[in-house]
């Protein structure tokens, strides 16, 4: 048998509201990063433009240029007409692949007839779902963050010929989506007039219980966790079980020391022992990996 | 006229829901491959069958829910749960899982399938991608969608549409929520159940006070005499920016009578009632009321009104009768 190649490490899409300045300077030093693939665009909330379409497609030719291969990404939660609209003209943009992260992105892509990847959000839990998914265009999948490796063995076995897997390695957990904005809440502001208050946390707002603890991480329309997952000293187990990408979640310090400490680990035989203390500063509120193991998400063990 | 869906969690629930004028009922069965997998709850086949007779003698439909996601290891309970509905003759699946609507549909072309909440369909897209693949004949809608949006979609979907009614209030899109699996390993996906039962700690401290907790997060903190609600964990008071309140959801029902007669002029097939968890007596409670609304809205849509008797039975049945720090914020949406 043919030795497995190395995982390929990813930067998932940025799921924070920054402005433009800091966008463009951030995927500057993601260009110089050892990262394979870059996942571009907004898929949380469809009036974060700081970075329009255009601005997108821009920064997608250049970090191609540069050497990445780059994925848009589309919006999760679609429910106004205007966000098909923008749904549907993402998904006939020509020369980049597209990550479908709703099934709405998965029709257009299928009737299209093109090839394309799902993010974590695309409920694939079965190797059922994943062979008819296969079907109908798609090339790479990311396991959904609740499934545990277990899980994610089971379906190894059963994937389709040239099914690649993706597996969320680091960052927030994106844990759930609402109609309604919970920053603009917290702020006392609608929706409809949230001032854009998301660009005053560049990496969530954290919720604490009534004792204290750090526990959500408030993004606009998004929840996630507020501990950070973190897989590195699970690299081993991510390779015996062929996972062909890793994905890094951005964030807004540290994103760069990440990236490359998951590449000494994967691709430079460093312990991922060496990091654990580094590790522990770049995350927001701790470190988590339950889901890995089968366990509550918010379990570090 | 839109047919009304209630739940049932039991038998007893099935009667009290066909006696006073539910259209259909809705059931699981005894496992995890739906979304109410709650101790005591349910139906096995036997039970079944006594509900579908039940039912079908005085021209009521069942529908079973089979809409938590199988996974690879277990897709046969899913499979066996989709043979075990069919051979029943039930009136409809309601199904969330892309594997599973593949089985049931090659398997029984005929059979009815419907959309569940939990498949998170919120688009024309995402409805057609379903009907196109599975002749998936009605969808029930996410509760994040606007009336305008609603609208909108019952203008361009290709099947009919099921929506909310009453009942507790998901304010997180359904199926794409793991709220509750980060707190406990357990969510509606991969459980068939928020917040379960058996994370859930009641705490009571020496002032007298209340803490409820789930796999020990504080998820609230009452202070004696103040009415103290189940800690399902989007509805509790946190912090944010130092201020202390119901961060995310109060704890609140949904009640859409005022807004039945645009349902009904967009052309929405189904009106649902959530609640497979309640006792016989809410289920009944709750399909009178919306018995009665429906067939007054029905009759007279453009005079149609909400009765003051109508709301106050629903109020009573309603999650969440604690304060809030309401002018902290403004109602969403």
């Amino acid at each position: 048998m043919q030795a497995k190649l190395v995982p390929k490490m990813a930067l998932g899409p940025l799921l924070y509201y920054w402005p433009k300045e800091q966008i463009q300077d951030f995927y500057q030093q993601i260009a110089e990063t050892p990262v394979d693939i870059v996942y571009l665009g907004e898929t949380v909330c469809s009036k974060r433009r700081t970075m329009n379409y255009e601005d997108w497609l821009e920064l997608a030719e250049q970090l191609r240029s540069q050497g990445k291969e780059v994925v848009l990404s589309s919006m999760t939660l679609l429910e106004a007409s205007s966000e098909l609209k923008a749904l549907s003209r993402l998904c006939k943009t020509e020369g980049f692949t597209i990550e479908a992260n709703d099934l709405g992105a998965v029709e257009l892509l299928s009737q299209a007839k093109r090839a394309f990847v799902s993010g974590p959000s695309v409920n694939i839990y079965n190797h059922r779902t994943l062979q008819f998914l296969a079907k109908q265009g798609l090339k790479r999948w990311t396991l959904p963050v609740e499934l545990s490796k277990t899980v994610l063995e089971d379906l190894q076995k059963e994937r389709p010929s040239g099914m690649e897997t993706e597996v969320f390695v680091w960052g927030r957990l994106p844990l759930a989506y609402s109609a309604r904005c919970f920053t603009a809440r917290a702020h006392n502001l609608p929706k409809d007039d949230c001032q854009y208050r998301c660009l005053d946390y560049p990496d969530g707002l954290r919720l604490r219980t009534r004792e204290a603890d750090d526990f959500l991480c408030l993004n606009g329309i998004q929840t996630q966790s507020a501990m950070t997952c973190n897989l590195l000293d699970e690299i081993k187990s991510l390779k015996r079980l062929n996972v062909d990408v890793l994905r890094i979640s951005p964030q807004s310090h540290f994103t760069v020391k990440i990236i490359e400490a998951f590449d000494a680990v994967v691709n430079h035989q460093a312990e991922s022992s060496t990091f654990r203390e580094q590790s522990k500063r770049w995350a927001l509120s701790g470190l988590c990996n339950g889901y890995w193991h089968g366990e509550a998400g918010m379990v570090q063990s | 006229m839109m047919e009304l869906v209630c739940p049932a969690g039991n038998l007893p629930s099935l009667k009290a829901a066909v006696d006073n004028g539910a259209d259909a009922v809705y059931i699981g069965f005894k496992d995890d491959t739906n979304a109410r997998h709650f101790a005591g709850l349910n139906f096995n086949d036997k039970r079944a069958g006594s509900a579908l007779q039940y039912a079908r003698e005085r021209g009521v439909k069942v529908f079973v829910a089979i809409n938590t996601y199988a996974q690879t290891s277990t897709f046969k309970r899913w499979q066996e749960a989709v043979d075990r509905a069919a051979g029943l003759g039930v009136n409809a699946l309601i199904l969330a899982d892309i594997g599973v609507m593949d089985y049931a549909s090659e398997r029984y072309p005929d059979l009815n399938l419907h959309l569940s909440v939990q498949a998170s369909a919120t688009n024309q897209a995402a409805l057609s991608f379903y009907h196109r693949h599975f002749n998936i004949r009605r969808a029930v809608l996410p509760r994040v969608l606007s009336i305008k949006q609603v609208r909108q979609l019952a203008e361009e979907s290709p099947i009919p549409l099921e929506v909310f009614g009453f009942g507790s209030l998901c304010v997180m899109v359904e199926g794409r929520c793991l709220l509750s699996s980060y707190t406990t390993g357990q969510s509606p996906n991969n459980y068939g159940a928020c917040s379960p039962g058996n994370a859930v700690r009641w705490q009571e401290k020496p002032d007298g006070s209340l803490e409820t907790r789930l796999n020990g997060v504080l998820i609230d903190r009452y202070e004696a005499g103040e009415n103290a609600g189940y800690p399902t964990l989007c509805k509790g008071r946190f912090q944010v920016n130092g201020n202390t309140f119901y961060a995310i959801e109060e704890p609140t029902s949904l009640n859409s009578l005022s807004i039945l007669p645009d349902l009904q002029k967009m052309g929405i097939a189904a009106l649902k009632v959530e609640g497979r968890q309640r006792s016989p007596a809410y289920v009944a409670q709750v399909t009178r009321v919306l018995r009665a609304a429906i067939d007054s809205c029905h009759s007279n849509p453009d005079t149609f009104q909400a009765q003051p008797a109508w709301l106050a039975e629903l109020e009573k049945v309603s999650e969440g009768a604690q304060t809030t720090l309401g002018a902290y914020h403004r109602p969403w949406q």
